[in-house]
């Protein structure tokens, strides 16, 4: 029991503080799978990447700059967002809150979940499966994505003038085309990207583990960070966007201006490999087990 | 429910003194008697007496605008009242002085344009797992809805009968400088409008012009079954929003509009001194803030 919580507590920080060092030296697998999703692996290769967050130069916003981008490692991923039917086994093992809004529809992608649920079933599956799983970060999730991550940028504000860039901003979002539907649709409706993963852009946003970051951009067009916000995660999907960790609904109105997200969901990452130090404690576990 | 298919219902602007005849329409396809209630009319309960009309039947009346202001107007047929207002079947009547409107000296005041704000609570029934439910015909709904609504809790709360409605695409637009006239009117719920980052310059709160307007105002109150107006003059660009502010009816209910408003941004009146950045030595408490007198 002590061991276990130990784990948990090990999987846990190393999640949060920089999910992709974690992925040690190709494969070997652990033999264990999760029981429901299917995977997708995408070879690294070159990417363009823009950075989210807040940016200035010289005290004025500025966009983020556009760079080549390569991921230390290959990103396996599911193939389509966890499930309410999956995410119900998790509520019933006591391992995820249960949501408000009861899921009628078993088989499509989970909705209104906060970036807490989403962990807290990263963490469950972790502990089922003994595979690392864990959400993506911004970076791996445009890597998957391909063409079909958005890159909106959306126009700067000038402080001597803000609203002119408020207006075009506003205007931007009232154009974003909206999904037809708000309920989760069937896996599959939105389409198949490049890479082979299902409904990238739907209706469904995707929680990611990437906080929210100012950034100072200087003159040797190096960003050095003011402030990091983990308490806001990216989230991506038809559009960037930011939000409070514990936002299962987004919604707009009163002074918030723009076009939310439809709903909130995820898919996770599941690292090839557990780091050695996870090995090891499960070996003695497993042992430990056998023993009893 | 609609009076003319829109919620709120057409708003009509007449003068004091006019006449106004109304031929109230019943087609045969609806299943319901219908009648209007006028708030700026006299007798005959408002109209509502003389103008019940069964489908497949038509009524003409004329009512006299004796005074000025602006007022609802609503369905009212016996045992049903609450429900064909809150379906949708209200709208507002507008009666201008002769002499234009004026304010507390006795000043004319000018507008170049008005909005027309109608807000609607709905009592939409829900099924067992929370979704909302259809019907095929209206009375089929009206035990389900009644129970909803004697609860007295909104399902939704909505400008110009559904979210988005005004924002968006759909936005109010101004330009610093011009003045609207914003007729906000109700007909069955109070609401407190505020426009958010502006005022309200001029503001006929019970919407009766025959009393001088209140000014500068940051909320107003509309009571249920009355329409208000208010005139505001933009003085800076941006996008405003236009709230009921009970601010759970606007953000969780729907009740928000918004204002695209074109121009130059005046910096006299506002500015971002320090864009956001690290806390500085010294400055890490709230209670140190510094108001900048001269």
């Amino acid at each position: 029991m002590l061991l276990a919580m130990k784990i948990k507590i090990a999987i846990t920080a190393a999640a949060l503080a920089s999910p992709v060092a974690l992925t040690v030296a190709p494969v070997a697998s652990v033999g264990h799978s999760t029981a429901d999703s299917a995977i997708t692996l995408i070879a690294a290769r070159p990417f363009q990447y823009r950075m989210a967050g807040d940016f200035s130069r010289d005290g004025k916003p500025a966009e983020a700059p556009l760079r080549e981008a390569r991921l230390s490692g290959d990103v396996k991923i599911m193939t389509s967002q966890v499930t309410s039917r999956e995410y119900a086994h998790c509520v019933d093992d006591g391992g995820c809150p249960r949501i408000p809004r009861a899921p009628e529809m078993a088989d499509r992608p989970v909705v209104g979940v906060s970036w807490r649920d989403a962990t807290a079933y990263a963490e469950w599956i972790t502990n089922k499966t003994g595979v690392l799983h864990r959400l993506p970060t911004d970076e791996e999730w445009v890597f998957a994505a391909g063409e079909k991550a958005r890159d909106e940028a959306l126009p700067l504000a000038d402080p001597v003038d803000p609203a002119q860039a408020w207006i075009a901003r506003y205007e931007a979002e009232a154009n974003r085309v909206r999904p037809l539907a708000f309920d989760p649709q069937p896996i599959g409706t939105f389409g198949r990207n490049e890479n082979g993963l299902d409904d990238i852009g739907g209706n469904v946003w995707e929680w990611t583990n990437t906080c929210f970051l100012r950034m100072m951009l200087e003159q040797t067009g190096a960003a050095q960070v003011t402030n990091t916000n983990c308490g806001v995660r990216v989230v991506q999907g038809a559009h960037r966007t930011y939000m409070t960790d514990f936002i299962r609904d987004p919604r707009t109105g009163g002074c918030a201006a723009g076009v939310p997200p439809a709903n909130l969901g995820f898919r996770l990452i599941v690292d090839a490999q557990l780091p050695a130090f996870y090995r090891i404690v499960e070996e003695v576990a497993l042992k430990l087990r056998a023993k009893l | 429910m609609t009076f003319n298919g829109s919620m709120p219902a057409p708003m009509m602007v007449v003068h004091e003194g006019d006449y106004v005849e109304v031929t109230l329409v019943n087609p045969e396809a609806n299943t319901m008697p219908h009648n209007v209630d006028f708030h700026s009319a006299t007798g005959g309960l408002g109209g509502g007496a003389l103008t019940h009309v069964n489908p497949g039947e038509q009524v003409v009346l004329r009512w006299k605008a004796t005074r000025t202001g602006t007022f609802v107007y609503h369905c009212a047929p016996e045992g049903m009242i609450p429900w064909h207002v809150v379906s949708g079947m209200h709208g507002t009547v507008m009666v201008l002085p002769r002499d234009g409107l004026k304010n507390r000296e006795g000043k004319p005041l000018r507008y170049d344009r008005v909005y027309y704000i109608g807000e609607n609570d709905l009592y939409v029934p829900k099924d067992a797992n929370g979704k909302y439910k259809s019907y095929d015909t209206p009375g089929e709904a009206f035990a389900d809805t009644t129970e909803v609504m004697r609860k007295l809790i909104p399902t939704h709360v909505v400008f110009n009968g559904k979210v988005g409605a005004l924002t968006g695409k759909n936005a109010m637009t101004a330009k610093v400088g011009e003045t609207v006239m914003i007729v906000h009117s109700q007909a069955n719920r109070d609401t407190r409008p505020h426009l958010i980052g502006g005022h309200g310059d001029y503001v006929w709160e019970t919407g009766k012009f025959i009393n001088p307007p209140e000014k500068d105002l940051e909320t107003w109150f509309i009571r249920g079954g009355s329409a208000g107006a208010a005139l505001y003059t933009f003085r800076q660009p941006g996008i405003y929003a236009y709230v009921n502010h009970n601010l759970i009816e606007a953000v969780e209910l729907g009740a928000s509009a918004h204002f695209k408003v074109e121009g130059e941004w005046n910096n006299d009146l506002m500015k971002q001194v320090k864009p956001p950045g690290p806390i500085l030595p010294g400055k890490s408490s709230a209670a140190d803030a510094v108001v900048q007198t001269r």
